[in-house]
C-alpha cells in the first residue's frame, strides 16, 4: 500500500464529511435529526470533523415519542450539554393531545408511526429545509434505494419511482417553497462500519450498547424489556437476563440481544459473527408486512 | 483494506439482480432473516430454488413487476476487500437510474444473455459506461447453462462485443463466462465451463487494481464551505473546506483561486481537526492562507502551477434524463462540484444513435438521449476534461423550474 491510499473507513468517513458541507453550503435551515442512537451519535461525530473549530449550521433536532429508553436520553442532554450544540426536543405527546391523535393499541403500541406527525410539524415550525438524518442503505431493503439527498414533497412523502437523478458526488439540494430533502450521510455505510467506526474514533455510547441486566419477556423468541410502556399478559413470564442491544428506538419497538459482551471489540466480534440483520433481530414494527418502511417512508417517516 | 464500488447493467433480464443476489449468498453475506423473507416471496419455486433477485429489488412495485426500477446498493466484503454494489435497471425507461448508479462506480459488470447475445441495451449501457470512463469493464455472459455452456456461443458474443468497446475506446475490459442462477465462475470457477482459463468474477473483482485510479497529479480543492468562528479566541479564524477532489496539497504550497485568480499561499492545513503538513484526494480537509483574498462556496483552490481551464463555452457530451425534451435555447442551472452557473444550451451538434453509434442530426433530445452540446456560461468555469480528470469534469444540469436533474455533462 502507498502512503496515498486509504482504508475503507477513510474513504467513508470523508464521504459523509463532504455531504455535510454540502448540506450547510446549499440550504438555509437544516437540522440533524438526533435519535439518541448509534447512526447518529456517529453522525454528531461526522459533524465535528466537518465543522469543528466552528459551530453546527444547525440545530440537533430530537423528535421524542415519550417511549425512549432513559439513559439514551440522558445520553442525549449529556452531549448537546458538553458539545454547546443547540437541541430542539418535540414530544409525539403534545402531538397526539394538540391534534387528537389516536394512540396505537395492543400489547406493544407503538408510537413509531405517530413520529411522522411531530417530525412534520417540527419540520413547518422551524421552517426546515434540510433533515440529515442516519439511515443507512444496508438497514433495509427500501433504504438500499434512496438517494442521499432525498427530495420530499410538502407532505413529506418519499416517490421512490420519481427519485432524481444524482450522479458523482454532486447533490442537487434545489426545492420548491415547502419541500425539503433529507440528507443521509452514512448511506453507504454498514451496521459493521459503524461500529468499526466508533471503536477507531473511540467515541462514547450510551450504556444500554453494553451487556447489562435486564427484566425482559420472551416475545415469539425476541426479547423486550419490561417497562411502562408495554402491557404484561398473564402468560409472559419475567426473565432476568444479559443483554445488550444493537439499535436503540423505542422501549415498545426494540428487542434485546442476549449477550456478555461488555466493551467494543466484543460486540464487534458478536455483530461479525451474527447471522440474523440488525433490523431483523432487533425491531418489532418491521415484521408487520413486506414493504412496512417503504410504506413509512412514502408517508413523510425519516 | 481498500474499496471497490461497481455497478451491474445490461439489458432487461440479463440477470443483474440475480447475479448480486448470487454474490452475497455465495460470499455468506446474506442474513438468515433476509433469506427466511425472499424464500416465502420466491414465486417459481419447482425446484425449491429461491429468487435471489428479489434480494435487490426491494419496492414493492419492482416485486410486482419482476424487475428493477431504481437503483440499489448493497454491501459486502470479503478478507481481501470491501465492496459496495450498485444494482442498476436494464429497462430503457430507467436508464437514468443507471445512470446515477454508474456515476460512481470502479467498474462496471455488463452482462449479457448468452441466449440473445449482444442488444441494443447492452451497446446503450456500455456508451454509458464509456462517457462516464468508468475505469474497468467486465462483461459477464450470462445464463450458460441455458446454452449448454457452449465455448462457440461465448467465443462469438466475445468477438460481437470486443467490436463495440473498440468502437467506444473501452480500455480495461474482461470477459467472463457464468450463470448468476446456478452460480458458476461466480466465486468459484465452476468445471461445466473448464475451457474457461481466466478466473471466477469474485476473484477478479478482489484483485483488480484501484487504487491507481486515484489522481493525485492535479491539485483540485473546490470550496464548499467557508468556517469562521467568530469568537473571542478565534476571532481571526478563517478555514476554507472542502474535499481534495484530486491531487496532493502541502504547507507552502502556492495557490491560485478559481475563477477570480488571486494567488496565495497555504499556511496550514487541517485534517479531522489536527495539523497536518499534507491531504491528498480524496480527503477532506481545511485549508488556510497567508493572504486574506475572497473566497466563497463554489470558488476553487488549485496549486499555480497546475490550473485547469477557464471558459465561458463549453462542449460537452450530454446525457438527458428528463421527461420534458432538450430544445436549443433552453436555460438551466449548471453545477459543477459546489460551483453553481446559470447557463444556455446553445447548439445541439449531434446525436448518437445507439445502435449504429453513429452521430446524427439533431436540434431537440428527448429521454435517454446522448447528444454532443455547446453551453455558455454566465460566468467562467473552472474545468479540466472529464476524459483526464473525473472528478473535475462532470457537471449536471438543473431545471430552473422544477429544480430537477435533467442532465448529466461530461465536459470535453
Ligand atoms: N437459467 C438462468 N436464468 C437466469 C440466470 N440469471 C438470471 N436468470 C433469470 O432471468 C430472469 C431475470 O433475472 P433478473 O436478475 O431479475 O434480471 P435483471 O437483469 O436484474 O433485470 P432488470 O433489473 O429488470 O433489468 C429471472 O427469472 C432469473 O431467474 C442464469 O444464469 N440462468
Ligand atoms: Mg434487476
Amino acid at each position: 500500500m502507498s502512503k496515498y491510499s486509504l482504508d475503507y473507513l477513510d474513504h467513508l468517513e470523508s464521504e459523509a464529511i463532504h455531504i455535510f458541507r454540502e448540506v450547510a453550503g446549499q440550504f438555509e435551515r437544516p437540522a440533524l435529526l438526533f435519535s439518541g442512537g448509534k447512526d447518529s451519535i456517529t453522525l454528531v461525530q461526522l459533524a465535528l470533523k466537518a465543522f469543528r473549530p466552528g459551530k453546527f449550521p444547525f440545530p440537533l433536532v430530537h423528535i421524542d415519542t415519550g417511549h425512549n429508553f432513559p439513559e439514551a436520553l440522558e445520553y442525549r442532554d449529556q452531549l448537546a450539554k458538553t458539545l454547546g450544540e443547540k437541541l430542539i426536543v418535540r414530544n409525539v405527546e403534545d402531538t397526539i393531545k394538540a391534534k387528537h391523535l389516536t394512540e396505537p393499541k395492543g400489547k406493544f403500541a407503538s408510537r413509531n408511526a405517530l413520529q411522522t406527525y411531530t417530525l412534520l410539524d417540527t419540520i413547518e415550525e422551524f421552517k426546515f429545509d434540510a433533515c440529515i438524518g442516519g439511515a443507512r442503505r444496508d438497514e433495509e431493503k427500501a433504504r438500499a434505494k434512496e438517494r442521499i439527498f432525498s427530495v420530499r414533497d410538502e407532505f413529506g412523502q418519499w416517490d421512490p419511482k420519481l427519485q432524481r437523478p444524482e450522479l458523482w458526488n454532486t447533490y442537487n439540494g434545489r426545492i420548491t417553497k415547502g419541500e425539503n430533502v433529507r440528507v443521509f450521510p452514512i448511506s453507504n455505510w454498514t451496521e459493521l462500519d459503524v461500529w468499526n467506526y466508533i471503536r477507531r474514533e473511540k467515541i462514547e455510547l450510551p450504556s444500554i450498547y453494553f451487556s447489562h441486566e435486564r427484566e425482559v419477556i420472551d416475545h415469539e423468541g425476541q426479547l423486550v424489556a419490561v417497562s411502562d410502556f408495554i402491557k404484561l399478559d398473564d402468560t409472559d413470564k419475567v426473565l432476568r437476563k444479559k443483554v445488550r442491544y444493537r439499535t436503540v428506538g423505542d422501549m415498545t419497538c426494540t428487542a434485546a440481544v442476549e449477550s456478555h459482551a461488555s466493551n467494543i471489540d466484543d460486540i464487534i466480534s458478536e455483530i461479525t459473527a451474527t447471522k440474523t440483520s440488525e433490523r431483523g433481530e432487533t425491531r418489532i414494527d418491521d415484521k408487520v408486512s413486506e414493504a412496512a418502511m417503504e410504506d413509512r417512508k412514502k408517508n413523510g417517516y425519516f | 483494506m481498500d474499496l471497490l464500488r461497481f455497478i451491474t447493467a445490461g439489458s432487461v433480464d440479463d440477470g443483474k439482480s440475480t447475479l448480486i443476489g448470487r454474490l452475497l449468498y455465495d460470499s455468506k453475506s446474506i442474513m438468515i432473516d433476509q433469506l427466511e423473507a425472499i424464500e416465502k416471496q420466491s414465486k417459481n419455486k419447482e425446484q425449491g430454488e429461491i429468487d435471489l433477485a428479489l434480494l435487490t429489488d426491494g419496492l414493492r412495485a419492482e416485486r410486482e413487476q419482476g424487475i428493477t426500477i431504481d437503483v440499489a446498493y448493497k454491501y459486502f466484503s470479503t478478507p481481501k476487500r470491501k465492496f459496495i454494489i450498485a444494482d442498476a435497471p436494464g429497462h430503457i425507461q430507467y436508464t437514468r437510474n443507471m445512470v446515477t448508479g454508474a456515476s460512481t462506480a470502479d467498474l462496471a459488470i455488463i452482462l449479457i444473455d448468452a441466449r440473445n447475445g449482444v442488444v441494443e441495451q447492452t451497446r446503450r449501457h456500455s456508451i454509458i459506461a464509456s462517457l462516464l470512463n468508468i475505469p474497468h469493464v467486465v462483461v459477464a455472459i450470462n445464463k450458460m447453462d441455458l446454452v449448454d455452456y457452449s465455448q462457440d456461443v461465448y467465443n462469438n458474443i466475445v468477438i460481437d462485443y470486443a467490436e463495440v468497446a473498440k468502437s467506444l475506446g473501452l480500455k480495461d475490459v474482461t470477459y467472463i463466462p457464468i450463470s448468476a442462477m446456478f452460480g458458476d465462475n461466480i466465486v468459484e470457477k465452476s468445471p461445466k465451463l473448464s475451457w474457461y482459463e481466466g478466473t471466477s468474477l469474485l476473484n477478479f473483482l478482489e484483485s483488480v487494481e484501484v487504487d491507481k485510479d486515484i489522481n493525485l497529479t492535479d491539485p483540485r480543492f473546490p470550496v464548499q464551505y467557508v468556517i469562521r468562528p467568530q469568537t473571542e479566541e478565534l476571532h481571526d479564524y478563517r478555514g476554507y473546506a472542502g474535499k481534495v477532489i484530486s491531487g496532493i496539497y502541502r504547507t507552502g504550497d502556492a495557490i491560485t483561486v478559481l475563477p477570480s485568480g488571486h494567488t496565495s499561499t497555504i499556511k496550514s492545513i487541517e485534517h479531522n481537526g489536527k495539523e497536518v503538513e499534507e491531504v491528498f484526494a480524496p480527503q477532506s480537509a481545511i485549508l488556510h492562507l497567508e493572504d486574506d483574498i475572497d473566497i466563497s462556496r463554489g470558488d476553487i483552490i488549485v496549486k499555480s502551477d497546475n490550473l485547469p481551464k477557464l471558459t465561458q463555452e463549453l462542449d460537452v457530451v450530454l446525457c438527458w434524463m428528463d421527461n420534458k425534451p432538450l430544445v436549443t435555447g433552453n436555460k438551466y442551472l449548471l453545477q459543477i462540484n459546489s460551483r453553481l452557473v446559470r447557463s444556455v444550451v446553445k447548439e445541439i451538434e449531434y446525436k448518437l444513435d445507439v445502435n449504429t453509434l453513429q452521430k446524427t442530426d439533431a436540434t431537440s433530445a428527448t429521454l435517454n438521449d446522448v447528444i454532443k452540446v455547446k453551453i455558455k456560461t454566465a460566468s467562467p468555469i473552472p474545468y479540466d476534461s472529464y476524459s483526464e480528470l473525473r472528478e473535475n469534469g462532470g457537471a449536471i444540469l438543473i431545471d430552473e423550474t422544477s429544480h430537477v436533474t435533467v442532465g448529466a455533462c461530461m465536459i470535453q
